[in-house]
């Protein structure tokens, strides 16, 4: 999967012409509130449907172990002999699998209440770690400026050449070798999260880095500095506020992304083990059984994926048309 | 590949027709490797042996149902219990046009022997070779061998002239800096003559006229190409673009059968599916059973065995495309395999056997596991990681590629593993095969059985299989061979899961051999 | 102006070293490059003394400057698969995987370009609505089950196109294969290009959308529109002319990404380019075709950044006063 958002590319223009896109906006927490926004999204009936779809997968994740019929990480549960039963609307179906059944006999809707469980952790998880990385490195690379910043956005580049797929297999293979028998299932996970934040963490950068070198040659800021107020509590508190807005744009969007990046490691065998299955996961392993007529652990797995992926970039793509001072 | 004019426009189209008019006797399939290089003693793997054996030739060969057969030797005879006699065939030519004599064979020993050698066993270091006349070499050996010849059809004979002119006589090193000729070029008696090689992409190969043996196949030239991804090499065969790709999945046998033009064949293979535990540490290296082995326990031992339901990985991962395994080889290759049973499947049984151990709570096992190496390996991994874990043993699966997963398990990473699936095909047919690799006592860097992984050790099988391998009488041996299966099993050495099948994809007017070897030869090929 | 170009061409050449090193050390771990080159009977003695002879016990430093000074002059080693040297290998493939690119950045302009201005222009039409849903979905299902799918429906089922390969290939020159003056290579070009452009095709759409819908808000479309100029004038000399600049950063930007991303697409339709053989290379433990992979995705990254760098120092004189 190509690693550059959309914003990110913007990011990449507008960091090299100084005013650019990037031009100051206002504060976004604000934004949020302004009935403005409200109104938009009101507006949009696809937006709220959008908003109302991702509430139900992500309870329905969240409740996975209350609500599904089954706990397909219970080994002892399965039985073989269940194997790829059909959904119950088909021959040979059983009752007990209204989805059907996977190649071991797990129980394919319970399979994907837990698996999309896991591709949100692994999701949230990896944004949340990039954006940390991404925004402190981005603030200290534009409020710094010189060489800082050059040393920043050439690790940039740097990082540019290891798309998320390359970096996945790199670590998981110098993982393998520096610690060896680790727990195969918790190992993955942070194997994960690590590629993922490595390769997502630059669009954060650059959009912060942007607004920061506008932001830190305003008046309040010199004001500030002239004070003596210290270079971190500037940057946290004057300037972080006026880039959450695109951060937040980013960050939807790379949720999105970086599910979707999961599933693609599991097809090349770094994403998540078969025992402990992402939706990923579940559809690599049922890629296997397309032709055979055993289309259901598949092809659920994957309209789920799309589902929870559409429905996020559907709130996503409203939040960066809302938040965009120019649309209004 | 054609050679493009641009002086003329219409040679596209030339080029355009006169490949869809060659396509009519040319056969064209995938596997799901790539043959890498060409150098037919640099590399001891089963396909590579396959299709270089349609360009060389060995002194034997193997027919369809793997008997040997007399190939550029007409015959051979043991002269003493210590030489072995072996007539070549007169009037055969390489491809290049020279003719194929004792120096031939001799020269191929003196390379097999060289360094960077992938298959010097074939031809044990000690065997002297002696030239009697052009059609007629001695094999003088340390000690009666009864089995010498029996992988002699993949040690193929190269012609010495060709291999000195291009400079070649070097096996091929990955190690050095220019390529070898005879990685990337073939000059050999086979049926079929090598036109280009690109590694990766795609091999191409015409019928040899001057071949020494009537031609049974009526192939003008076949073309081959690697599909790594099993659904895409189903997809290749269901559309039409190729004639035949080998192995498919075995679920998908159903649906290349359903499909019109396309149909599967099904047989079983010689290699073996095990389970195999570390007895030999006194600690696990991983589980959570500390300070000892449970696996030194011979009950832990049986407890695994009886908590396998095999039927069931048979009929829903294997899809009867395997055959339950009460052994460690075939039943093909050892005439009396009839006579030995699997323990039978019994959690209860298995249960209660953990308890009598101590382990009645359960422990955790980590266990290795190639995905890409055998038939649904992974699927049998986690299939076995279930059934135990009814019995209330915990399994962590490491399921990885086999590039990753024979880095850690083989002796070069000090067999690191506790638990593991393996598969194994003895080279020769032969059990002796088995005992010296997968059942001999071995030490920590892998002396003695080096395929032994779990290191278990028994000084009675080890004194049995010596016996073996210089008895020449077939009943006393097979009777020897017996004794050593039947007290390694006693001990559960290791766990047999199957032979697992063979599962080809032909399109329909495609008739061929399919060997239990997993080996494909295009002289057994005609296509209408 | 020089002195900057040449700043950055030392801070490229620290970039690659470090890449360099990075790709190196990594390699280091991934597997054991013996066990793939030699049988599974191969005695331990046997392997070690192959260790030996390929440098893998000599101190890691060492290997690493063997590894960069070779890499300067274009050696990098034979491959452990192939027994042929990796740079020869490299020019083999690399024709296959630009043909690739090319076409799937051709299928991403020539259908995103349109749909994005149709999209921006016509914000509320429901075709818009349509193109941007459909857009999603491409983005929303990953590259290698979109080709399965497009494989199963048009290979499989309607049997219209090849499932893999390149189809006949014409050589041209001595260096290169082209898979564009045949039927067979045409066609099998068509559910490659379409897997891995669908992607880019997505982004360039949604570019374009956003920029056009800024763009005719500005004050310069007003006064155009005020002037009494015809819509189509407008929109196609003014503002489009508007929106081509970051369309143009980007698709070269991308261009590089494509060709590093072929490789999912490649692996599924068994194309023979330069990332099916890094993937696997990956799977081989194949040390010298993963670092040359790597350096020559480096490479081309890097060189793509240095020259829209320059280009922006040449085209934007502002630049050079805010960072001189």
């Amino acid at each position: 999967m190509p690693l550059f958002g959309n914003e990110d590319v913007k990011a990449a223009v507008a960091d090299r012409t100084p005013d650019g896109s990037t031009e100051p906006r206002r504060s976004s927490m604000s934004a949020f509130l302004d009935s403005d926004i409200f109104h938009s999204f009101l507006r949009s009936k696809v937006t709220v449907a959008a908003a109302l779809g991702t509430a139900i997968l992500f309870l329905l994740a969240l409740l996975a172990p209350w609500i599904s019929p089954h706990d397909p990480f219970d080994l002892a549960s399965l039985s073989i002999m269940d194997a790829r039963v059909p959904p119950v609307w088909m021959e040979y179906a059983d009752p007990r699998f209204i989805l059907g059944t996977d190649d071991q006999g797990r129980d394919l809707l319970s399979g994907i209440f837990y698996g999309m469980r896991i591709s949100l952790i692994v999701g949230f998880c990896s944004v949340i770690a990039a954006a940390v990385l991404g925004i402190s490195l981005g603030l200290v690379a534009g409020y710094m400026g010189g060489r800082v910043d050059a040393v920043i956005m050439r690790i940039a580049d740097i990082q540019l050449t290891f798309p998320a797929i390359l970096i996945a297999l790199l670590v998981d293979g110098a993982a393998r070798g520096i610690f060896g028998g680790i727990d195969r299932e918790v190992f993955s996970f942070w194997i994960l999260i690590f590629s993922l934040a490595l390769s997502f963490w630059v669009q954060y950068a650059r959009t912060v880095r942007g607004s920061t070198m506008v932001e830190k040659n305003k008046e309040y800021v010199q004001a500030a500095r002239v004070i003596g107020i210290p270079s971190v509590i500037i940057m946290v508190r004057h300037i972080l506020p006026n880039v959450t807005g695109p951060v937040l744009v980013i960050a939807t969007i790379n949720l999105a992304l970086a599910i979707v990046t999961e599933a693609t490691l599991s097809f090349l065998g770094v994403g998540m083990p078969p025992t402990q299955p992402s939706l990923g996961t579940l559809i690599s392993i049922g890629n296997d059984f397309l032709y055979s007529g055993e289309w259901w652990i598949a092809i659920f797995p994957g309209v789920a994926l799309a589902m929870l992926v559409l429905n996020v970039n559907l709130l996503g793509d409203w939040l960066r048309d809302a938040l965009n001072p120019k649309l209004r | 590949m054609k050679k493009f004019n641009l002086g003329l426009a219409s040679a596209i189209l030339a080029a355009g027709l006169s490949t869809s008019a060659a396509q009519a006797e040319t056969l064209k399939f995938a596997f799901q490797g790539a043959l890498n290089q060409l150098d037919p003693y640099s590399l001891n793997e089963t396909f590579t042996l396959s299709a270089l054996g349609n360009v060389y030739e060995g002194l034997t060969r193997r027919n369809e149902n793997l008997e040997i057969e007399p190939s550029l030797a007409e015959s051979w005879e043991v002269v003493e219990p210590n030489r072995w006699r072996f007539h070549l065939r007169k009037g055969v030519k390489f491809h290049n046009g020279n003719d194929f004599t004792a120096e031939d064979v001799a020269f191929s020993v003196e390379r097999l022997h060289g360094e960077g050698s992938d298959l010097a066993k074939r031809v044990g270091a000690e065997v002297k070779v002696e030239i009697v006349d052009d059609h007629t070499v001695d094999f003088v050996l340390p000690g009666p061998n009864p089995i010498l010849h029996y992988e002699w059809d993949t040690w193929y004979i190269m012609d010495k002239e060709w291999t000195e002119a291009n400079n070649a006589v070097a096996i091929t090193s990955a190690s050095d800096t220019t390529p070898n000729h005879a990685a990337l070029n073939a000059n050999g008696t086979g049926p079929f003559k090598l036109v280009s090689h690109e590694p990766g992409v795609k091999t191409v190969y015409e019928k040899y006229d001057g071949w020494w043996d009537e031609a049974k196949h009526n192939l003008d030239g076949v073309e081959f190409t690697p599909i790594s991804s099993d659904a895409t090499r189903v997809a290749a065969l269901l559309s039409g673009e190729l004639d035949m790709v080998y192995p498919i999945p075995v679920q998908d046998v159903k649906r290349v059968n359903d499909n019109a033009g396309t149909k599967a064949m099904t047989g079983p293979e010689l290699r073996t599916i095990f389970l195999g535990m570390d007895q030999m540490r006194d600690e696990l290296l991983y589980s959570d059973v500390k300070g000892k082995n449970p696996f030194k326990d011979v009950r832990v031992r049986k407890a695994f065995y009886q908590a396998i339901d095999i039927e069931g990985i048979k009929r829903k991962i294997m899809r009867d495309l395997s055959t339950p395994s009460a052994i460690m080889i075939s039943p093909f290759l050892f005439s009396k395999s009839g006579d030995f049973e699997r323990l039978p499947y019994d959690p209860d049984a298995a249960k209660a056997l953990l308890a009598e151990a101590g382990y009645g709570d359960g422990f955790s096992v980590g266990m290795d596991c190639p995905n890409d190496r055998y038939v649904n390996d992974e699927a049998i991994c986690q299939a076995v990681a279930s059934m135990l874990a009814r019995i209330g043993v915990k399994v962590d699966l490491n399921a990885q590629p086999k590039a990753k997963y024979f880095a850690k398990v083989l002796a070069s990473a000090g067999y690191d593993t506790s638990f593991y699936l393996l598969g194994w095909t003895p080279g020769s047919f032969d059990s002796w095969n088995i005992l010296d690799n997968l059942i001999q006592c071995r030490d920590e860097t892998g002396k003695g059985g080096a395929f032994n992984l779990g290191g278990y050790c028994s000084a009675e099988v080890d004194a049995l299989a010596d016996k073996i391998l210089v008895e020449n009488d077939p009943d006393k041996r097979d009777a020897l061979i017996a004794e050593a299966y039947t007290l390694s099993n006693n001990d559960v050495a290791h766990i047999p899961l199957h032979q697992q099948g063979l599962a080809w994809g032909v399109a329909e007017g495609v008739e061929l051999a399919q060997r239990a070897d997993n080996q494909f030869h295009f002289r057994f090929v005609t296509k209408n | 102006m020089f002195g900057f170009a040449i700043r950055r061409l030392l801070q490229a050449m620290i970039v690659m070293l470090v890449v360099a090193l990075l790709a190196f050390t990594l390699f280091r771990f991934v597997g054991d490059p013996v066990n793939q080159m030699v049988g599974i009977e191969t005695s331990i003695e046997e392997r070690e003394a192959l260790r030996e002879r390929l440098g893998l016990n000599d101190p890691i430093p060492v290997q690493f400057f063997r590894f960069v000074t070779d890499a300067a002059r274009f050696d990098f080693g034979t491959s452990y698969q192939f027994r042929q040297p990796v740079s020869d290998l490299f020019a083999k493939r690399i024709p296959a995987t630009l043909e690739l690119s090319f076409m799937s950045a051709l299928f991403a302009l020539v259908v995103g370009i349109p749909m994005g201005i149709y999209a921006g222009l016509n914000r509320e039409s429901a075709l818009s609505k349509l193109f941007l849903s459909v857009s999603l979905v491409g983005i929303s299902l990953p590259t290698f089950f979109i080709g399965i799918l497009l494989i199963f429906l048009f290979s499989v089922t309607l049997q219209w196109l090849p499932s893999f390969g390149r189809g006949e290939v014409v050589e041209v020159g001595s260096w290169w294969t082209t898979g564009f003056l045949t039927i067979s290579g045409l066609k099998a070009l068509v559910l490659p290009s379409i897997t891995l452009g669908l992607y880019q095709m997505t982004l360039i759409m949604r570019l374009i959308r956003a920029e056009m819908l800024e763009v005719i808000r500005t004050d310069y479309i007003k006064f155009a529109r005020a002037r009494g100029l015809p819509d189509r004038i407008v929109h196609f000399r003014h503002a489009l002319k508007n929106t081509m600049v970051p369309v143009i950063t980007i698709t070269g930007l991308q261009l590089g990404s494509i060709i590093a991303f072929a490789t999912i697409t490649e692996t599924v339709f068994q194309w023979p380019g330069m990332g099916l053989m890094f993937l696997q290379a990956v799977q081989n433990v194949d040390i010298p075709i993963m670092a040359a992979y790597l350096l020559l995705t480096a490479f081309l990254f890097v060189a793509i950044n240095f020259i829209v760098d320059i280009l922006y120092f040449v085209i934007d004189p502002r630049l050079r006063i805010g960072r001189a």
